[in-house]
């Protein structure tokens, strides 16, 4: 891989150049009658970083780019004229001559693409070679022009700590530029759909049957009601049945009654179910849980019940969201202050009238709060509802049936062969995009809540 | 007043009635939690023990009769195994199945049986002058019979095989060094773990550095202002957006500006290192809050400039708790499964990527693969890769509790 080569070229130049200034520097303090500055080692970085960082950020964008001017190249080639302007069968041509000119592949499939293997080769040294010599000019030159400058007076720590500062403020920013990137990836996608679909069809639609593969026009299909439905039911409702008793008087018992071991036992448990990933729980649900679901319907006589039910992918969802809503709520409770519940004791209530009466009014924000963030982690659950909530989109309140979610229709309409332009491909990002807004403004309030209500008693 | 006395009597009994209740739904709830995991870790092991077996013929095979033209200096040599092929190592273990098999046993023997004799071989050549016994695995459909569901045909054959001790069931640690197949009998989680590790190393190089760089501008040099706030908010978000979402960003963005690496490790490090980095920020930034001020202080008193402060006595004294946190975001991550999808790490992928850039799949995601398979077979192998990631995940979890507890220091 030519890229690595490149690092590790910029990379050895930064050695090179911190060794050399390194002593360099030393050599000035030998000298009778010098203070320097800067330690040595402060001279050695900011050589390094000089030799460094400009090739290496080359190297980045040689990475990207150059593929393109191959690719460019070799098409410019009499010998591209003969390939078919267009298609699957141009592309698949194109990649098995890249691979035999890279020396992945012995030889080509077709041999209508053999010609282009030599002008591939071609290309490849040609701009292999340039993006190496402009690496390795980049990095002398970087650091020649730092070295020029040492001398015993020379400000290195000081120059050296500016660009650690920058590096460090674009680390920071990296955060910025992926919650830009989310929105705008969705946004642009999502208008490519409404171009096809109308926002009013989508938003408020009760009938969903995208096609993939046909290419009819298919507005009437895009109805995602039936998909916030299933969403609603699945992860607000009835996860939220199973999650938030289970999780709150978890949270209480252990922070109110038990014992010091029994803590230190259980905690560790709690953290082990919340680690567990929700591919198993997934799995778990589809296997042992589902099956049962159903039994359990026909034996109360419900017909309809179905082997991928709502419920099933409920309940587990509810299980995996336990150790949330118990640690938020143990936070929450745990910043009453003790005064509160020492005067309710003093008054001789009992410890659970204590905790029903003072302390969970008191905590109750914070575990509003806790409850709207495990919402939006459940409605954001992928695989439980992948594997075993099905894929029928129907309005029904029968959690025995199979419902689909948001989530499962995003996986499905993008591990198809659909193509990229089609609506239903696209109508995956719009599908994102509401669930990125609601997920976004749960939490936008949730934080809002608890450090308004950290604040009141602080 | 006696009643009055017998009423309070009364009420107390009732509340005490009610805290003794509270007290065990309390007891109830964390014990349902225990339980559940406890159900789940014991259903999941017994159905995957069997995942780590394989039916395996026995039978006899004198290779001192057959006289394979081969000698020891081939073997010596590279890829020794062509040959033996060549040699006609093949035909002389099929010729050994059909006569202690019958030629219906010997039908059900798997195409690539002669391979593992052939690696005997070369492991030992002697024994090409011996007399010998080997035990190969038999196809998926035999190990069906053998496991008494499948066709009544196999089923009479596994049984009068088992009768003559020539088909058995057997431990097989190859199922952590093959790859996936799409026989159950010759399918291995080698290829998805390796393409596991490849994926976490990616996440860890990009997500490490830049989430702890992030924590330790945002704690000890951000001014307060509009930036810094933005910066803020968008971690927090970030930390709470649905993994899916990530998934979406990484095909629109990550497969359009390089479409060559479509399903390969380096993407799906990427996509995953967005994801661990929030993580990564918010404990690195909890541990560096936690180092008290006199330690700034006292380093600000002698000199030290503030870069010097933060990377020679903040960093040092924060790093367990940053190490715990990171390693906690890693154990997320290497149990991701959507948003590898989403990126196309889905396909069948029968041997082990070769580095960042080539095909891969991930454990999570061979694990949803095969439970899709109606095959009883993979229903095991689908057991057992589940534990092989939940002892990866406990181990992980494992060692930032120690860390926790064995470093952290209070102040």
């Amino acid at each position: 891989m030519p890229s690595v080569t490149l690092i590790l070229l910029a990379l050895g130049l930064g050695l090179a150049g911190w060794l050399a200034a390194r002593s360099r520097a030393w050599a000035f303090q030998r000298a009778p009658q010098t203070r320097l500055h800067s330690l040595p080692g402060y001279h050695g970085w900011y050589v390094a970083l000089w030799a460094a960082v400009p090739a290496l950020l080359f190297a980045a964008v040689w990475q990207v780019i150059a593929p393109q001017l191959v690719l460019g190249r070799m098409l410019s080639d009499p010998a591209a004229a003969a390939l078919p302007p267009f298609g699957m069968q141009r592309d698949t041509m194109i990649a098995q001559a890249m691979a035999v000119a890279r020396g992945e592949a012995f030889g080509v499939f077709d041999k209508a693409a053999a010609p282009l293997v030599e002008p591939a080769r071609q290309a490849m040294q040609l701009y292999g070679g340039i993006g190496l010599a402009v690496t390795l000019l980049l990095g002398v030159a970087g650091g020649a022009f730092a070295y020029s400058r040492l001398n015993p007076a020379f400000t290195a720590r000081t120059r050296v700590e500016r660009a650690v500062m920058a590096i460090l403020l674009v680390a920071s920013l990296v955060a910025i530029v992926t919650t830009f990137g989310i929105v705008v990836s969705l946004l642009f996608e999502t208008i490519r759909f409404f171009g096809m679909v109308s926002p009013l069809d989508f938003l408020f639609g009760t009938h969903w049957s995208p096609d993939p593969m046909s290419a009819a026009e298919q507005g009437d299909k895009f109805g995602a009601i039936p998909l916030f439905w299933g969403t609603i039911v699945i992860g607000a409702v009835i996860a939220m049945l199973v999650a938030i008793p289970l999780g709150l008087m978890s949270a209480i018992y252990l922070t109110q009654y038990a014992s010091a071991t029994t803590r230190k036992w259980m905690k560790p448990l709690l953290e082990i179910l919340a680690g567990v990933p929700t591919v198993v729980y997934g799995y778990f649900a589809a296997l042992t849980v589902a099956p049962a679901v159903r039994d359990f319907g026909q034996a109360i006589g419900i017909a309809s019940a179905s082997s991928e039910s709502a419920l099933a992918a409920g309940l587990v969802m509810g299980v995996m969201i336990i150790p949330f809503v118990s640690s938020m709520a143990d936070d929450s409770i745990a910043a009453v202050p003790q005064a509160m519940r020492d005067g309710s004791l003093a008054m001789g209530a009992t410890t659970s009238e204590t905790i029903r009466r003072v302390l969970i009014p008191a905590a109750l924000p914070g575990i509003v709060a806790g409850v709207m963030l495990a919402v939006s982690r459940a409605i954001g659950e992928t695989m439980i509802v992948v594997m075993a909530a099905g894929a029928a989109a129907r309005l029904t309140a029968n959690p025995f049936e199979s419902m689909t979610t948001v989530t499962f229709q995003i996986v499905a309409m993008l591990t198809g062969e659909g193509s990229f332009d089609h609506p239903a491909t696209l109508s995956a990002f719009a599908l994102g995009m509401v669930l990125f807004i609601v997920t976004l403004a749960l939490n936008f309030v949730a934080l809002r809540v608890v450090k308004r209500y950290r604040e009141a008693y602080e | 007043m006696n009643r009055a006395a017998a009423f309070r009597a009364e009420r107390l009994r009732r509340r005490y009635a009610a805290e003794r209740r509270f007290r065990w739904i309390g007891f109830g709830a964390v014990a349902f939690s225990a339980l559940v995991l406890a159900f789940l870790l014991v259903s999941m092991t017994s159905a995957g023990v069997d995942g780590f077996r394989r039916a395996e013929a026995r039978f006899e095979l004198d290779l001192a009769a057959a006289a394979l033209p081969v000698d020891a200096a081939r073997l010596a040599q590279p890829d020794p195994l062509a040959g033996l092929e060549g040699a006609g190592l093949p035909a002389v273990v099929d010729d050994g199945a059909r006569t202690a098999l019958g030629p219906d046993g010997a039908a059900q023997i798997d195409s690539a049986a002669w391979r593992e004799v052939g690696e005997a071989i070369v492991a030992d050549p002697t024994l090409l002058q011996r007399h010998i016994e080997v035990d190969v695995p038999v196809t998926g459909t035999l190990a069906s019979g053998l496991r008494g569901d499948g066709s009544p045909v196999m089923r009479a054959l596994a049984q009068r095989l088992k009768d003559e001790g020539k088909l058995r069931w057997a431990f097989d640690a190859g199922f952590l060094s093959r790859s996936d197949a799409t026989d159950p009998q010759a399918a291995g989680i080698w290829a998805a773990l390796k393409g596991s590790m490849l994926t976490m190393l990616v996440t860890l190089v990009l997500a490490f550095p830049t989430g702890v760089l992030a924590a330790v501008y945002l704690e000890e040099y951000a001014p307060r202002n509009r930036w810094t706030d933005w910066i803020e908010i968008s971690i927090n978000n970030l930390a709470a957006v649905p993994s899916i979402i990530f998934g979406l960003l990484g095909l629109a963005v990550f497969l359009a500006i390089f479409p060559n690496y479509r399903s390969a490790p380096l993407i799906g490090g990427m996509t995953l290192a967005l994801m661990t980095m929030p993580v990564i920020v918010i404990s690195a930034r909890n541990a560096i809050k936690a180092v008290p001020p006199s330690i700034r202080d006292g380093a600000l008193a002698i000199g030290a400039s503030r870069v010097q402060v933060v990377f020679h006595h903040i960093l040092p004294l924060a790093l367990p708790g940053i190490l715990t946190g990171t390693i906690i975001g890693m154990a997320r991550a290497l149990g991701e499964t959507a948003p590898l999808l989403m990126i196309g790490m889905r396909a069948f992928i029968a041997a082990p990527p070769t580095g960042i850039s080539a095909p891969a799949t991930v454990l999570p995601v061979q694990i949803f693969l095969w439970s899709d398979e109606v095959d009883r077979g993979f229903v095991e192998k689908t057991s057992a890769a589940i534990i092989v990631l939940l002892l990866f995940m406990l181990a992980m979890n494992g060692l930032a509790i120690y860390l926790r507890n064995r470093f952290e220091r209070r102040w």
